[in-house]
């Protein structure tokens, strides 16, 4: 039953973002999954809510994995119409400062 | 951090009175946040790569402790940052992991007041928001887990800590939200007071931790401004909206001034800190910037700020104002705030009533990596 | 575009997003690791933006196109229509989604199993729509295919831990399946007003789910009942509370702004 057993460890992987086509993927930090098909979606929804990239690479200790790009558009377009988690979305009123 | 409301250590980090402080430093922070906190929190990234770019010399591979020591202190002397595999003292390493890790409890636990919105947010433009940003929080969580596990301890470990109660989160969660305007005055308040709080750490001397608290700023401003505009237009809307707001505002703001710990004069505080870079400035320097932000803020909201003695210091260049119920604050962190009880439960019920679906992932992992093996090469 | 029926086409489709949404925001900070939490926002968030496009289309639909069939008439609270006029002034009796969507979630397994079930019936539907000849109805399509694509690939990812991870997560994973299935054949049934006839979405979806179900070592349950209404506005219990909750304080503040 449940709760009896310790939590399994799951692995850390390392995440890699390709900001835009013609730069190389940056290390943006990391994660834990079971495994690489659930690393790579979870690192899609962590590291690029805000348009950051255009490809993903996760990285366990030995082996690397990476996005295929057949899936560019389901992975990233959705982030693209969330304009209300970037700052400059609000209207500041006229003379307020520090915000 | 997101405050300094955690209560006492649990490690034996040397708690010693403050030195004489630099106040060139907190000159320069009440100027870069008059510019903005964004553009203070791009300076800092400026200046991380910047400093990266200065030699220190190197640390001989046959350095002896002492050596290290030194190589240690010429990097943070340098501004540079110490990266995860750099020789470190031990308690540099403990005092920042218990600060990542409270932090990032904080994040996780800091899911739930605003949550309680979610399915009632009263228009479906804010209903979006509100998801995104408690979204967030537990992104901004996971890049601290992460640092902090740079440090050389797990996930695991650090989750047992929360649910046990051995790792504290900001005790501001440990209060209500009573209606929709407090999702604003969190936003405003609470965020605000964590943004005083979290700018200044993305000079921390340590890479990941910096790095993450970069990346965190950016997006928590995102967090003050929709909290902003809630208030606003609350507060310029019916007459039953605005007493709402101003409901909230009366609620939240001393609440909030804790956020920043105890006064300077009254508690000790770590002077180790600021010579490692990790604390950059005091409680009390924090909550004036925070106070003085607020009171032009509070004008355009057609708010009051419940504190009839704050006025203008013309001497002080800044506003006097009233303390917040220090003795509140200890009650609080004790666990005996209104909802120490109510957040706890529910982090562990969600861990808990996870153990399944992440032992079956593990299973399931394991699974497919014997049947690869079992495949002929 | 003001097709008879257009307007009630929408709103099965914008309600079904907007049900869906509300359903995944109930669960927040609730999921197995933070992850997932994350994740899971992620798509509520995508439904939740579908809702508003259709609805927001739904709401320019001329009145003289309005039907008075589904549930009776429109309250006339919920006029001058825009998007939240239609997600926080109809009556349960007026909303349209299937009745999938509104049920109370219960495990993660009847979460991931859900979402699956919904985006394989979405996936299908928005690829056709998206080639539509109403053009607004087309570019919403086009940006949600994307979208209900990923969802369906994530929930899959999930099904399949869950059905062949351990005898306890294969036990609740059978559950949920067999729990929902009777729900499905709705999402199939007549729906007039749109330009595709959601039928024959039924043999991608079929297709689609029981190899999921193959891969997951679940069983596909028998088909048989199969309850529905919600197309016409008669739902479960379950809709009137989830629609209390949701629209409690934008209806206490008459006339506000937000």
């Amino acid at each position: 039953m449940t709760g009896q057993t310790p939590t399994p460890a799951e692995p850390l992987w390392e995440v890699f973002v390709r900001p835009r086509r013609g730069l190389s993927h940056g290390h943006v930090g990391s994660l834990h999954a079971p495994d690489a098909e659930l690393a790579l979606r979870h690192a899609r929804d962590l590291y690029t809510r805000r348009q950051e990239g255009v490809s993903i690479w996760v990285v366990p200790a030995a082996a690397l994995t990476a996005s295929s790009p057949d899936e560019k558009d389901a992975f990233f377009d959705p982030a693209a119409d969330k304009v209300y988690r970037h700052p400059t979305f609000y209207d500041v009123p006229e003379g307020v400062a520090h915000l | 951090m997101y405050g300094n409301d955690f209560g006492p250590p649990d490690e034996g980090v040397d708690q010693v009175k403050d030195p004489d402080r630099d106040t060139a430093h907190a000159d320069a922070a009440a100027a870069a946040l008059g510019e903005g906190l964004l553009g203070e929190v791009a300076a800092a990234e400026a200046a991380l790569a910047e400093a990266a770019g200065r030699t220190v010399g190197r640390a001989a591979a046959d350095a002896d402790e002492a050596a290290l020591q030194a190589y240690f202190d010429a990097v943070i002397a340098a501004d540079q940052k110490i990266e995860p595999r750099d020789w470190m003292p031990e308690k540099y390493r403990r005092t920042l992991i218990r600060q990542i890790a409270q932090h990032a409890h904080s994040e996780i636990i800091g899911m739930q007041p605003e949550g309680n919105w979610i399915s009632r947010a009263p228009s479906l433009q804010r209903k979006a928001i509100l998801l995104a940003k408690v979204q967030d929080e537990a992104g901004h969580g996971l890049y601290l887990y992460a640092a902090a596990e740079t440090l050389g301890i797990t996930r695991e470990e650090l989750v047992e800590m929360l649910v046990s109660g051995r790792q504290k989160y900001s005790s501001i969660f440990n209060y209500p939200t009573l209606t929709w305007a407090d999702v604003g005055a969190v936003g405003w308040l609470v965020d605000g007071a964590a943004i005083v709080n979290q700018v200044p750490l993305c000079r921390c001397s340590y890479g990941p931790y910096a790095r993450a608290m970069i990346r965190v700023c950016k997006e928590e401003s995102f967090h003050q401004r929709q909290g902003y505009e809630v208030l606003h237009v609350l507060g310029h809307g019916t007459p039953g909206q605005r007493a709402m707001a101003q409901d909230a505002v009366d609620r939240w703001w001393y609440p909030s001034l804790a956020m920043f710990g105890p006064p300077d004069a009254d508690s000790t505080h770590s002077a180790q800190s600021m010579a490692w870079k990790i604390k950059r400035f005091s409680n009390d320097e924090l909550r004036q910037r925070f106070v003085d932000m607020c009171v032009d803020q509070a004008r355009s909201l057609n708010l009051t700020l419940p504190d009839p003695d704050l006025r203008w210091n013309a001497q002080r260049r800044a506003y006097d104002y009233t303390q917040p119920d220090y003795d509140e604050l200890m009650r609080v962190i004790s666990g005996d705030g209104p909802c120490n009880r109510q957040r706890m439960a529910f982090r562990r019920q969600a861990h808990a009533d996870g153990a399944w679906v992440r032992e079956a992932a593990a299973a399931y992992a394991a699974k497919r990596a014997s049947d690869r093996e079992a495949v002929p090469a | 575009m003001s097709r008879p029926g257009l307007f009630d086409y929408l709103l099965a489709l914008g309600d079904d997003a907007l049900v869906t949404a509300q359903r995944l925001g109930e669960w927040y900070a609730s999921s197995p690791a933070m992850e997932e939490d994350i994740a899971l926002a992620n798509i509520a968030l995508d439904q939740l933006g579908a809702a508003r496009l259709l609805l927001s289309y739904a709401a320019e639909v001329p009145d003289t196109a309005l039907p008075a069939r589904t549930g009776g008439p429109l309250p006339v609270a919920a006029r001058p229509l825009d998007e939240d006029a239609l997600a926080y002034r109809r009556d349960d009796r007026q909303f349209r989604n299937a009745l999938l969507t509104e049920l109370p979630h219960g495990d993660f397994a009847h979460v991931v199993t859900r979402l699956l079930l919904l985006a394989a019936y979405q996936v299908p539907l928005y690829d056709r729509l998206a080639a539509a000849d109403d053009p607004r109805l087309a570019a919403i399509a086009a940006k949600t295919r994307k979208e209900v694509a990923y969802h369906l690939d994530h929930a899959a990812t999930w099904v399949r831990r869950l059905g062949d991870g351990t005898a306890e997560s294969h036990g609740r994973a059978q559950a949920a399946v067999d729990a929902l299935w009777p729900y499905t054949h709705e999402l199939f049934a007549p729906l007039a007003g749109g330009p595709i006839d959601p039928a024959t979405l039924r043999a991608d979806w079929e297709r689609t789910v029981t190899a999921v179900l193959a891969e997951a070592t679940l069983a596909r349950p028998a088909d048989g009942w199969a309850p529905g209404g919600g197309r016409d506005g008669l739902h479960t219990e379950h809709l009137s509370y989830l629609l209390a909750e949701m629209q409690s304080l934008h209806r206490a503040h008459p006339g506000a702004r937000w």
